[in-house]
């Protein structure tokens, strides 16, 4: 399977042609909806490779510079910091820049997925060498054409100049010959020392501001094209049930319905309107009759059954060193905790949506995906087409959290497109993105620790999960630094669909683990970080096994954040809660501080300390970072979802508790500097947010929380 | 299908729609106005504030026929040149993640500044409680109506 490059080159045209042309940004390369080709359109853009072009400005003398951003933008900032990367090396002006999303393209883009905290970290190199070779054919231009040897000349803010004879061009005067040179050998292609940098590590901001202050149409329900109809689609009401029979003569009688029909083999009915309005109204008329095909989940006892698991052996665990049996058998002390944590839906604050338009020949989508590639190939696969016939262009996302990780939506398009006839704006409705979730899948952790002396001597943790694959790490700490180690993991299996969730597994795992850490600690008569640190010291002394972490970045963060936050310092009345974490290949340590308001513990500050190698664009790092930290901190502290009889008890936000302003605490960042290939930040931080605030709550409190949300056993929170 | 006068950013529109219709869907879909935005359609996140005689409202919740003759604004009529001292604390701060709440934020703060010029950090709490941020910018949003109510 290959994309046409010479579609793509004519998708960079349109693209080009559409800035802030209105209605239609965004989707605008959907050839037959695409803008009028007017005058207006630049048709001397160069494309030097598939990340960039670039022509002259209005005024001949300087340089417009066109970046395609490859990977979808879900808040995450890719879209600036991507072409930041590239700008970079290219050694572009950056108020020369304009950004573009490119499509779905991966006969140019690598992994255009937003997941995992792997945006930047997987295309670090690749972003850097697209600027580079680009940079390097203008300068071997400008050098033939003044005749000088290509090492006299240097690049810098959209211009290559000679310094002994004075000469200057700029890249826009420049790229026509620079496309007729024969690309460089990747060995030729020099990338400069990070003590260079001159852009990256500058704070710029978000490339779509302008579009977002003023309403302008850049999300996927922003789309629309001539002739375009609205679906919404009815499914079953609880997990474990199908659709037996339904009467759609009240929905159709509703204005500006057109179609309705069954289809998700047969166990969904479509809605095709002509208003978004319409197609809510006429699904709400439609009456069906729904029968149970299997049982009927509830929460209570499916936390029955997770607890029994916790009880039981697995049959192979995930990690085994040591004896850990010997261990506890000769402890002096034992401590044993369980932690327990519900179903969470994502919540995206823009629902759930796609446009499809499915003619005999192709099939066009566009809207907020974090893994178009695979939607691409489950498309083709559900229409029996061919996977070069279906395009995927991208919309900014409102939100995604790993909801959109997912193509369910995409599905659902396509196939009513489909069927309709005709391209679809396919809606979900608040209620059907909380009620037909890919939930965070409810989980519980039993941790037992033994302790001789004033060591933690043996470590044995039991997890178990619906639906939820391995929910123990078992190559993150403590292994490593514990010759008893053992890691079992129990999964359940539940017809609750779930999936990725914001930092998936450890979002609960490290809350848990950093509780149990400071009720360790405790026990042992020492300080919480001093705790950790002698443990991560013995990672490095006394390695056992195999295990993923940086033991000495670890340390480097807990001691970054025990410095900015004073710790163990604060004044009267400010209780310190720490915790630590590394996943997504970054280090995080945080520092929550509560203060008492009568009866009510609140949190006031939290103060992260971050180990991201090299900050590309340090605002919008310390945006990803405060928001990873508030998300954590909401859903630890009230975030609720639950099952009756398979029927979702939340079904929007009067129900479902999100964190709003007043509650959050004020949070500060703090980098450790580093010349290291930089990670992703989309994640890391959130994990270890809520057990910084239960160590910081028990402080306060006396009591320590074992349950998630917090609220639903710590009645003062309120 | 009814008819109906309304008077958006200044203008006036004849729209054509049932009488149960939320403002929120004729603004999108009728008029092409989609910074207004959908996040829950029952009054409990804010994304579609508008201001209805210069007070915040959720047009999720109120229809068409609600509107009458009032003087309905939304983000793409709060100013000519996206200058309105929100707008620039917004780019000051780099306010937005996703962007999606943001629209609804900016009504919700501008109304909030329109009746109190110089809101303390409750007046602020209060005020803005209403509009959910799902990537938790809420603290950047404080700051920058802090700092376009010094302007
Ligand atoms: S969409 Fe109106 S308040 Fe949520
Ligand atoms: S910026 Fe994403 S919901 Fe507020």
């Amino acid at each position: 399977m290959t994309t046409d490059l010479q579609h793509s080159r004519r998708q960079f045209l349109k693209i080009t042609a559409t800035v802030g042309g209105g209605m239609m940004l965004g989707f605008s390369w959907l050839k037959p909806y695409g803008e009028a080709e007017g005058a207006d359109i630049i048709t001397d853009f160069i494309e030097l490779n598939g990340y960039l072009k670039i022509a002259p400005d209005a005024t001949g003398k300087g340089s417009l510079i066109t970046l395609l951003s490859p990977n979808p933008e879900v808040g995450q900032n890719v879209k600036t910091s991507m072409p930041m990367i590239v700008a970079e090396e290219l050694c572009a002006n950056w108020k020369d820049v304009r950004v573009e999303q490119a499509p779905l393209n991966t006969a140019v883009f690598k992994r255009q997925v937003a997941g995992g905290s792997q945006s930047i970290r997987q295309t670090w190199a690749t972003l850097r060498n697209a600027g580079a070779t680009a940079k390097h054919l203008l300068v071997e231009a400008a050098a033939q054409e003044w005749g000088v040897p290509a090492a006299e000349c240097e690049a810098s803010g959209s211009f290559v100049k000679h310094a002994s004879s004075g000469r200057s061009a700029s890249f826009g005067s420049l790229a026509a010959a620079a496309a007729k040179l024969t690309p460089p050998a990747p060995e030729a292609v020099k990338l400069k020392d990070p003590s260079e940098f001159t852009l990256i590590g500058t704070s710029q901001g978000n490339v779509d501001m302008e579009a977002i202050l003023t309403g302008k149409p850049v999300f996927g329900l922003d789309q629309k094209v001539p002739g375009m109809l609205y679906s919404t689609a009815l499914r079953p009401p609880a997990f474990g049930q199908k659709l037996k029979s339904f009467d759609d003569k009240a929905a159709k009688a509703v204005n500006g319905v057109v179609q309705v029909f069954r289809f998700a083999n047969d166990n969904k009915i479509a809605v095709v309107a002509t208003s978004t309005w319409a197609a809510i109204k006429g699904k709400r008329a439609l009456q069906a009759v729904w029968e149970d095909d299997g049982t009927l989940e509830s929460t209570a006892s499916q936390y029955e059954a997770m607890r029994k698991k916790l009880d039981e052996a697995a049959e192979q665990p995930k990690r085994n060193d040591g004896d850990v049996k010997a261990a506890f058998a000769t402890a002096d002390k034992i401590i044993e905790r369980v932690y327990e944590s519900p179903y969470l839906p994502h919540n995206p604050m823009e629902p759930g949506n796609f446009f499809a338009n499915v003619t005999a020949d192709k099939v066009e989508l566009s809207g907020p995906a974090q893994a178009p590639e695979r939607f691409r190939g489950e498309v083709a696969k559900l229409l029996g087409r061919d996977e070069s016939t279906v395009s995927i262009g991208l919309t900014r996302m409102g939100g995604g959290f790993g909801r959109r990780l997912r193509g369910d939506f995409v599905l659902e398009a396509a196939e009513i497109s489909s069927i309709a006839k005709a391209p679809v704006q396919h809606v979900y409705t608040r209620e059907d993105d909380m009620t037909a979730g890919i939930y965070r899948p409810a989980s519980m952790y039993k941790f037992r620790a033994a302790i001789k002396g004033e060591q933690l001597v043996g470590y044995h943790l039991t997890g178990a999960g619906l639906n939820a694959g391995n929910v123990v790490r078992e190559n993150f700490f403590p292994a490593g630094a514990i010759e008893n180690c053992l890691m079992e993991s129990h999964d359940l299996p539940s017809k609750v669909t779930t999936g990725p969730w914001r930092a998936p597994v450890t979002n609960f795992l490290a809350s848990a683990e950093q509780s149990f850490f400071d009720e360790i600690a405790e026990a042992v008569g020492k300080d919480p970080v001093q705790f950790r640190i002698e443990l991560f010291e013995r990672a490095k002394a006394n390695p056992v096994g195999k295990f993923e972490y940086d033991a000495e970045r670890s340390i480097g963060v807990m001691k970054l954040a025990a410095e900015k936050s004073n710790w163990g310092k604060a004044p009267a009345g400010v209780h310190q809660g720490f915790s630590a974490y590394f996943c997504h290949n970054s280090y995080v340590a945080e520092v929550a501080e509560v203060k008492m308001e009568g009866r009510r513990p609140v949190v006031k500050r939290v103060v992260c300390a971050v180990d991201c190698g090299i900050v590309i664009n340090p605002v919008a790092a310390i945006n990803q970072c405060e928001g990873g930290v508030i998300d954590g901190i909401g859903h630890a502290m009230y975030g609720d979802f639950t099952l009756e009889k398979g029927k979702p008890q939340q079904e929007n936000f009067d129900k479902f508790r999100l964190i709003r302003m007043g509650e959050q605490p004020a949070v500060e960042v703090h980098f450790v500097k580093s010349n290291t290939d930089p990670t992703g930040l989309g994640e890391p931080t959130l994990p270890p947010a809520g057990g910084a605030v239960a160590n910081a709550f028990y402080r306060a409190t006396k009591e320590r929380v074992y349950v998630q949300p917090f609220v639903k056993v710590m009645k003062n929170l309120g | 299908m009814a008819k109906y006068d309304i008077t958006v950013n200044g203008k006036k529109h004849k729209v054509e729609a049932d009488p149960d219709t939320p403002l929120l869907w004729v603004l999108r879909d009728n008029l092409g106005l989609y910074g207004t935005k959908y996040g829950c359609g029952i009054g409990e996140c804010g994304a579609c504030t508008i201001h209805y005689n210069g007070n915040a409202m959720r047009s999720c919740s109120m229809t068409v026929a609600d509107v009458g003759e009032a003087a309905i604004t939304t983000i793409e009529g709060l100013s000519e040149t996206a200058s309105h001292p929100l707008q620039q604390a917004w780019r000051e701060h780099d306010v937005p993640q996703c962007g999606y709440c943001q629209a609804g934020q900016i009504m919700s703060a501008a109304a909030l500044l329109a009746s109190t010029p110089n809101p303390d950090d409750d007046e602020i709490d209060a005020a803005m409680y209403a509009n959910i941020c799902r990537c938790g910018t809420y603290n950047k949003i404080k700051a920058a109506i802090k700092s376009a109510a010094s302007k």
